[in-house]
């Protein structure tokens, strides 16, 4: 246990110095991607449920902190906590229409009203249709943190990331996680042993779409627009792929997968460009077909094959 | 001119026409997802993409090597059915044991990976296709005029899943089909060649795709987005119809269809989001979908 706590020690030091020598706003692209993957994870690796249409929690919280921020003049912190909150909500009501049907069902359906909220979106004056949300100003957290400056923002975001991941950790073992737990290992066991399924698992979306949330409110911030591309199906699709590549139902896979995921895409833009899609697809083969416990599951089997040998 | 409810009645049937157009694709679409679903518990994400690469072949076929409408109406799905097969064999049949879920997931990268292709080699831009001599031109109802092609497509979608249907449920092969669908260790120890049956299922469902792709060629812009906005629609209307009954693919992707239609006149605003609220409306009344059964 002690061996663990300082492996997180070191992590966190490490993202500390991070932004001296990566670009900050590619760390931070990465650390909201990260945190979406996480949340993500929470439904796919703990509850068992794949939501195919997760990217619409992610556009949805986007708009709403830039349209806050921009137009109403909220500031940024205020703004971030209406936008995952809207997420939640929005969550509260997809959730409660998929959780009617389960296993591939499910998917298609969260995929389905995902695309609907897109077209929604696409309609809607306050979007800005194509063009998106532009121009949504940092601000200042608190009234005195001037987030213009990219590092002031940068341990902002970690701030945020590391709350939204300690959140999601509490949740996993605490006796609710385990619940969670139990529905993906059994449901129908679950079930006879006197748990409101349905509740559990609405609850579980609603955290993980709050989260997700979250996460695109703070890539609003970070790259100051918000655009239709987040709350496309594509999207939707990247984050299943980060969690699926990274490992499904580990604590750091969807870091991994996040972190792996964004490098790619960005050292790839430009060299390959529209290869990239097919790049993602091949990835997303070779996963399913070789390799589904994921990097860090990987890892995990091999470590303890290790010590297991010694 | 006559009008209902402040719209031009010409209007009105050129749109409830449309619709049954969109809705024959809905409902050779999803009879494919049905088909595959059936014998391989999997759903075919690729299906979209299936699609496109029937429209696509089309106007390659035309562009390139002069191959005319009609042959692609065959060689098409025989091409995309031949894809479908390389497939199953390399891919899909490792995950049957698995959870469904990563035969959605296998076949989710597939459509990016095709999709993907495409835009590579032919850009985003929708490419024009005429429609056939033979076909263009229209009726004259009377009442309104058909444009031939529109009734073609909705034929020949229905000729389609007629075939379909009673292959499934009149064949000796289709009986085979629906006992290896029920219980396939059963089926196999009656000395039914199970394995075979299930890839030749998923090269047949991926063929109505692709005849439908070759079908949609001439009426839209063929491009390699067409496929995977589609299939999301599709989805939806899965869901709606539930997977139980082919005759109910049929209706639920026609009434669909149809009801889009008149959105587009009574309330154009609405008609991109209308199959994804009847969605919503039906997992609230019938969870199990209109033709689907509780498990």
């Amino acid at each position: 246990m002690n061996r663990r706590r300082i492996g997180y020690g070191i992590l966190l030091a490490l993202m500390l110095v991070a932004p001296t020598v990566v670009y900050p706003v590619l760390v931070m692209k990465v650390l909201c991607f990260a945190l979406f993957a996480c949340a993500f994870n929470l439904l796919i690796g703990y509850t068992g449920l794949l939501s195919f249409g997760h990217a619409v929690f992610l556009g949805t919280a986007g708009y709403v902190a830039g349209h806050s921020i921009k137009v109403w003049g909220f500031p940024p912190e205020l703004g971030l906590v209406c936008a995952a909150l809207a997420a939640a909500a929005l969550g509260w009501v997809i959730g409660s229409l998929a959780i009617r049907r389960s296993g591939i069902y499910f998917a298609m359906i969260t995929l389905a009203l995902a695309q609907m909220m897109y077209f929604v979106f696409l309609q809607v004056p306050f979007t800005g249709g194509e063009d998106g949300l532009q121009g949504v100003p940092r601000g200042k957290l608190l009234g005195f943190i001037d987030l213009a400056d990219d590092f002031n923002l940068y341990y902002f975001v970690l701030a945020i990331f590391v709350f939204g991941f300690w959140l999601i950790h509490r949740t996993i073992h605490s006796p609710f996680g385990q619940v969670l737990k139990a529905i993906r290992e059994n449901e129908a066991r679950a079930i006879s042993l006197g748990y409101d399924v349905a509740k559990y698992k609405l609850l579980a979306f609603v955290l993980s779409a709050g989260l997700a949330g979250l996460a695109g409110a703070t890539k609003t911030l970070v790259f100051r627009f918000a655009t239709l591309t987040d709350a496309h199906w594509h999207t939707s699709g990247e984050v299943v792929l980060m969690t699926l590549l990274g490992g499904m139902g580990t604590v750091f896979g969807p870091v991994v997968g996040a972190a792996t995921i964004v490098t790619l895409q960005n050292e790839l833009a430009d060299k390959v460009g529209s290869l990239v899609t097919v790049i993602m697809g091949a990835i997303f083969v070779v996963c399913v077909l070789a390799f589904r416990r994921g990097i860090v599951g990987e890892l995990g089997a091999l470590y303890k094959k290790m010590t297991g040998a010694r | 001119m006559t009008e209902i409810f402040g719209v031009p009645i010409q209007a009105l049937y050129g749109q409830l026409m449309l619709g049954l157009v969109n809705g024959s694709f809905y409902a050779v679409l999803s009879l494919g997802l049905a088909v595959i679903f059936g014998m391989l518990n999997i759903i075919n994400f690729a299906h979209g993409a299936m699609y496109m690469t029937g429209a696509m072949l089309t106007w390659v076929g035309l562009e390139y090597l002069g191959i005319g409408y009609w042959w692609m109406l065959v060689l098409a799905p025989i091409a995309v059915g031949l894809i479908g097969i390389a497939i199953e064999r390399l891919m899909l049949q490792w995950l049957y044991k698995l959870d469904h879920l990563y035969g959605l997931l296998l076949t989710f990268g597939l459509a990016l990976m095709i999709e993907g292709l495409f835009r590579d080699l032919y850009g985003v831009a929708g490419q024009p296709y005429s429609i056939p001599e033979m076909l263009s031109g229209a009726f004259n109802l009377g009442f309104m005029f058909l444009p031939k092609y529109r009734a073609w497509i909705i034929v020949a979608s229905l000729a389609v899943c007629f075939v379909t249907w009673f292959m499934i449920e009149k064949t000796r092969l289709g009986a085979y089909l629906r006992a290896a669908t029920e219980n396939p260790q059963l089926t196999q120890a009656f000395g039914i060649n199970v394995p075979l049956m299930v890839m030749l299922t998923y090269g047949f469902g991926v063929g109505l795709a692709a005849f439908a792709g070759v079908l949609a060629a001439p009426a839209t812009q063929i491009s390699p987005l067409m496929g995977s906005n589609l299939i999301i629609v599709v989805f939806a209307v899965v869901v709606v119809g539930g997977m139980g009954s082919i005759l109910g693919s049929i209706v639920t992707g026609l009434g669909l269809g149809v009801i889009e239609g008149l959105t587009k006149v009574f309330y154009p605003e609405a008609s991109s989001t209308v199959v994804f609220v009847i969605m919503a409306i039906v997992l609230l009344v019938r969870p199990a979908g209109l033709f689907g059964k509780e498990k």
